[in-house]
């Protein structure tokens, strides 16, 4: 899978936050194989670099780190975040989040669209964090986000692919352009199936993180994400209403 | 008599020195304040003496040695209350009471009655609760300046120096043992202290929220201590989003905090290891007592029986590193 340029040999990603310890995250990166760990910077920095020993804790996974801009309710924040994220991890990466509700952390599209860009003149590559929307999807596109990040269901909800229509129309609208579907999901049924949709990869938190044993739900949703990509790339059967038994009938004996 | 020092007189200094005189050992206590107070984290602990509840989220261990400290502080002579712990969370979260209830062990299950003949002012609040009997709480300021009276009593000598290892040494400085201890890092906590006269709480009451979670210990005088935020950074600055958190939550608790006098906001970063769980670090002759995390009075007595077996009997226990680095 390419990321702006970028090989990444897996297609679960995982969060940085909420783990019962940093051994236990550690443990959860091993186990799953994750290619990718999003690293919070706004909440944990401090404005200096206080939070040091964890991110030190984090780059010790040997993953491709992608900071993000969580918590961020204006532009503004989440470009002053972006750039503070762009010198602590050196990368121009970035997921970009701006959030419009308090309540259900829905992000504001507007202000998404409007970070996108200034984000990306100043060079950075922009995973936006997005909802199914379609239009607001070709509007990020069209400020020069590569990569499109799309929620299953709000943020820790866990409640899986809340629209699923929406999810497909979207996915079938850009088949090029590389989506991972971000928040939401809650079970590693939920992102086999955003995987047999044809989405590039997954992205996850909570369920993780809060699981009895994240390490294990870790490979749980490890081996659903390449078990979904297998099956879209196996060009799945259509369902149909007609019973077709895959042995013939004809000729066996009749036992009434 | 042996000899011994300890470096720092934080709980989990003051914890070693009981039990190094328990031991019959001649005892010097080194730490550059000449008092317990705000300089030490466990000035802003919330005093839980709960490893069931502790058992949500941190490992086995915790719980085990957990079940030590109540019976330990009061042989040392402290105020400890025994009333247990009550678990609720608010109408819509009703699902992470059960997530709750299904990590945890010896909970009873309370309907909005047995809450109220526990806790009158908690009554038409919640319908169901959770109620860890086995559970106690101390109030941790007081606590530590009567062990630091007593051990003084029992001839324990007090230094208001920094001090340095030297023959036996026990060094507790906590997060100060950054220098010898590099995996060792800080994970800030912030509290807030209200006074209300219009709200009474027999025990420490856990509001379960996705995003909020809080305790509220009920102190003498009309106190309550509302903690605590748990991040990934050793700063100090009590963000104003903490802040609003906690009193958020504990307005969601019970409205009558809204009216409360808001008396102090503390913070400060507690010394853990990767894994959340403390550790027993020999170095030559010094031991290091460390990586408490946020259970310094609920695992400081434990490790300090521990550590202190190891000295004087070349026992190795559970959480012991020899020669680390």
């Amino acid at each position: 899978m390419r990321l702006y340029e970028t090989e990444i040999g897996s297609r679960l990603m995982l969060g940085t936050a909420q783990y019962p310890s940093p051994a236990v995250l550690a443990d959860a990166f091993r186990r799953s194989g994750a290619g990718i760990a999003t690293v919070s910077v706004r909440r944990e920095a401090g404005g200096e670099r206080a939070g040091a020993a964890f991110w030190e804790l984090v780059r010790d996974l040997g993953v491709t780190l992608l900071p993000n801009t969580a918590g961020c309710h204006s532009v503004r924040e989440a470009v002053t975040t972006a750039q503070m994220a762009r010198e602590l991890f050196d990368t121009s990466w970035i997921k970009l989040e701006v959030i419009g509700h308090a309540d259900t952390l829905q992000p504001d599209p507007f202000g998404l669209v409007e970070a996108a860009r200034i984000l990306t003149e100043d060079g950075f590559c922009v995973f936006p964090y997005t909802t199914e929307d379609v239009v607001l999807a070709d509007r990020l596109l069209s400020v020069g986000c590569e990569v499109l990040m799309p929620w299953g269901a709000p943020i820790g909800t866990g409640l899986g692919l809340t629209n699923v229509y929406g999810l497909r129309t979207l996915r079938a609208q850009f088949p090029d352009v590389p989506m991972v579907v971000d928040a939401g999901l809650g079970l590693p049924s939920q992102a086999a199936t955003a995987m047999e949709m044809g989405y590039d990869a997954v992205l996850l938190n909570t369920a993780v993180a809060k699981a009895g044993d994240p390490a294990a739900m870790a490979e749980g949703f490890a081996r659903a994400v390449e078990a979904g990509r297998l099956a879209f790339q196996a060009d799945p059967m259509e369902p149909r209403d007609m019973a077709a038994p895959s042995t013939p009938v004809v000729g066996k004996a009749f036992l009434e | 008599m042996r000899q011994a020092r300890v470096l720092g007189a934080g709980v989990a200094g003051l914890c070693v020195a009981a039990e190094l005189v328990a031991r019959g050992c001649e005892v010097t206590v080194f730490d550059p304040a000449p008092r317990p107070g705000p300089h030490g984290c466990s000035w802003w602990a919330g005093g839980m003496l709960a490893p069931f509840c502790e058992g949500e989220a941190a490992e086995e261990p915790v719980v085990r040695l957990g079940q030590e400290a109540a019976g330990w502080w009061e042989r040392q002579g402290a105020a400890v209350d025994r009333r247990g712990t009550i678990v609720v969370a608010l109408g819509r979260d009703r699902r992470e009471l059960d997530r709750f209830a299904r990590r945890t062990e010896r909970h009873k299950r309370l309907d909005a009655e047995g809450l109220a003949a526990l806790e009158p002012d908690l009554i038409g609040r919640f319908d169901r609760a959770l109620h860890v009997p086995g559970e106690a709480h101390l109030a941790p300021r007081a606590a530590l300046a009567h062990l630091r009276d007593r051990l003084e009593r029992n001839g324990v000598a007090f230094v208001a120096e920094p001090g340095h290892p030297d023959g036996l040494t026990f060094d507790c400085r906590g997060l100060a043992a950054r220098d010898m201890l590099p995996d060792l890092r800080g994970v800030k906590g912030e509290m807030a202290i209200l006074r209300s006269a219009d709200i009474r709480l027999s025990r420490p009451v856990r509001l379960l929220h996705p995003r909020f979670p809080l305790y509220v210990v009920p102190r003498a005088e009309g106190l309550f201590m509302l903690g605590a935020t748990q991040i990934e950074s050793d700063d100090r600055h009590r963000s104003v989003r903490s802040v609003l958190e906690l009193l958020s939550a504990a307005y969601a608790l019970h409205p009558a905090f809204g009216e409360a006098e808001l008396v102090e906001i503390g913070v400060d970063a507690r010394p853990a290891f990767p894994d959340n769980l403390p550790r027993l670090c020999r170095q030559g002759q010094t031991i290091h007592v460390n990586g408490l995390f946020r259970h310094g009075f609920l695992l400081g007595p434990a490790l300090a029986r521990m550590a202190v077996e190891a000295a004087c009997e070349g026992t190795k226990p559970e959480f012991w590193h020899e020669d680390h680095d």
